[in-house]
């Protein structure tokens, strides 16, 4: 398509918009379509932006955090618990490392075994929180002296069950970006079958309006101009809708877990806005590709 | 409205066809050499030849289905020939894109039988859509349009809707459609063919103020009665279609 063609296109003429004749259904229907595509669109953008969030979160949290268990026989557990805490101490790229102490740990067994679990009764090992620094140090390295040094520590740098977890988050993340492409292949469908409708049903005048000399980009024009700005209104008014939506969930907090904190945040509200723009798009394609076919099967 | 009116508002719509189009010689603007027409396998034309030269004044006569309308067609475009070719303003038609067909049908005012307007848009609209379609901007067009509008006697009548509109009404503003881009050609199917003999007689005289202002004129019809009322009054060629040949007709028309 030629740059004339498309200033041609784009270019509001509104005496050349009013050779077609307003048609109902077409209409309604290119509105309705794009309203509803924008609307799932808009919830496709937040939940891609939403689980893009949590993936990076996770991952960045995970990798920040390790655990290191001390299992030795109970006179050695301190012993070996000091020459772990000094290893770490020494290893580059460890901001922090704390032993956790009796009652921390009776309260994560808590859950469990009750309140009253005898800590101090079982043979539960010691464990030491470490929290890494930037950048972050280097694991294998730590495992190797620690297995030398330290021969009851095992080093827990959460990779196991970390991995699945921002996996899962970025393949949420992939099919939203799939959702918003098929809405945006299913609205380029409906608005040409709606096309093709308002185009069959104006044959008339397409004829009319060639035997008094107009170009088929003229004619593809009128068409174009009108579902692009159908699509335009219709897709703006689904975002605004779209975007309450959002605006309606609830915020993210650490209790709501994974089912907060949807919506979009700080200056990801601002890209909803390209969704009309999108669809005008969409629709402006769809439009001149059926106007096209649709004018040279007529010749 | 004024002869010179007329020329006023015509002349201020030039085609936007190249006049470079024209044949270095001759300069005959529409030309069928050896034409025929087929369809579904019957030939409705054969082996026609005819030149519409500048200013010249043609009628189209022949039995109703002879093949008067598909002649005009194959004039304007809108039909293909089978055989021969037919040549508008030096360029054979078979070889225009659709893009080149537009700029030819812009030199070409056609008043169809059946008017073809679009019902949804005012009369002056309509008359005015080949200047709507070529670009130009009507806001500066109104009194032009006026001076047209007059000239056909609708003047009154340009705010109405084409279905709002009589026989004859539709017939002249048809007419007005046809030379409002100021055509070097305009080819009319049965101007008359829906009207009254004073109706007839008005439009007649629309067409040979037009043939007098240097257009080439065509006109198809049955109505003999016509024909003879423009021949005292122009010099007219008579071209009658007759077992699908087109003849020059004799002196008893």
């Amino acid at each position: 398509m030629s740059k004339g063609t498309i200033r041609t296109l784009i270019m509001a003429d509104s005496q050349a918009d009013r050779v077609v004749p307003p048609s109902g259904f077409t209409a309604q229907l290119t509105l309705f379509v794009s309203g509803a595509m924008a609307f799932l669109a808009v919830f496709a953008l937040a939940l891609s932006l939403a689980s893009g969030r949590l993936a990076d979160r996770w991952a960045s949290e995970l990798a920040r955090a390790a655990t290191l268990r001390i299992n030795a026989p109970a006179d050695q557990v301190a012993a070996q618990t000091r020459a772990a805490l000094t290893i770490l101490r020494q290893t580059p790229g460890v901001a922090e490392a704390r032993a956790l102490t009796r009652e921390e740990q009776a309260a994560l067994l808590a859950p469990w075994f009750g309140a009253d679990l005898p800590v101090d009764a079982l043979p539960v090992p010691q464990l030491i929180e470490i929290r890494g620094g930037e950048p972050g140090y280097d694991a294998q390295g730590l495992r190797l002296r620690l297995v030398a040094e330290v021969p009851g520590a095992v080093l827990d740098d959460h990779t196991r069950w970390r991995a699945p977890l921002v996996d899962a988050a970025h393949s949420l993340r992939r099919l939203a970006l799939v959702s918003i492409l098929l809405i945006g292949g299913a609205t380029a469908a409906m608005i040409t079958l709606a096309a093709n409708a308002a185009l069959a049903a104006n044959a008339q005048v397409i004829e009319v309006l060639r035997l008094v000399g107009a170009r088929d980009r003229y004619i593809a024009g009128a068409f174009v101009r009108r579902f692009t700005l159908r699509a335009l209104i219709g897709a703006a008014v689904g975002m605004v809708l779209g975007m309450a939506g959002v605006m309606l969930l609830p915020e993210a907090s650490d209790e709501g877990g994974f089912l907060t904190g949807l919506g979009f945040q700080g200056l990801g509200w601002l890209l909803p806005l390209v969704i009309p723009v999108l669809g005008a798009v969409v629709a402006f394609a769809a439009t001149w590709a059926a106007a096209r076919r649709t004018l040279k099967e007529l010749t | 409205m004024s002869p010179i009116g007329l020329r006023r508002a015509l002349k201020l719509h030039p085609p936007s066809g190249k006049k470079g189009d024209e044949p270095a010689g001759g300069r005959i603007l529409i030309e069928l050499e050896n034409v025929g027409y087929s369809y579904g396998g019957g030939e409705l034309l054969g082996d026609i030849s005819v030149d519409l030269s500048p200013g010249s004044f043609h009628f189209l006569t022949g039995p109703s289905g002879s093949g008067k309308t598909t002649l005009l067609k194959l004039c304007y475009g809108a039909l293909q020939a089978s055989a021969g070719q037919v040549r508008g303003f030096g360029q054979d038609l078979r070889r225009l894109d659709r893009d080149q067909m537009a700029l030819f049908r812009r030199r070409i005012g056609v008043v169809h039988q059946d008017c073809r307007f679009l019902d949804h848009l005012p009369l002056a609209e309509n008359i005015a859509l080949p200047l709507t379609v070529s670009g130009h901007d009507l806001s500066g067009q109104q009194e032009n349009l006026g001076e047209l509008m007059a000239w056909v006697g609708l003047t009154k009548r340009a705010d109405a809707l084409p279905p709002e509109l009589s026989g004859g009404e539709r017939q002249r503003a048809a007419l007005a459609r046809a030379v409002i881009m100021s055509p070097d050609v305009v080819l009319a199917d049965e101007p008359t063919g829906n009207v009254d003999w004073e109706m007839s007689q008005r439009l007649l005289q629309l067409l040979i103020e037009l043939n007098r202002m240097g257009k080439t004129i065509l006109i198809a019809t049955h109505d003999l009665g016509l024909i003879r009322a423009a021949k005292s009054q122009v010099q007219a060629r008579v071209l009658r279609i007759s077992n699908r040949r087109l003849q020059l007709a004799g002196a008893d028309l």
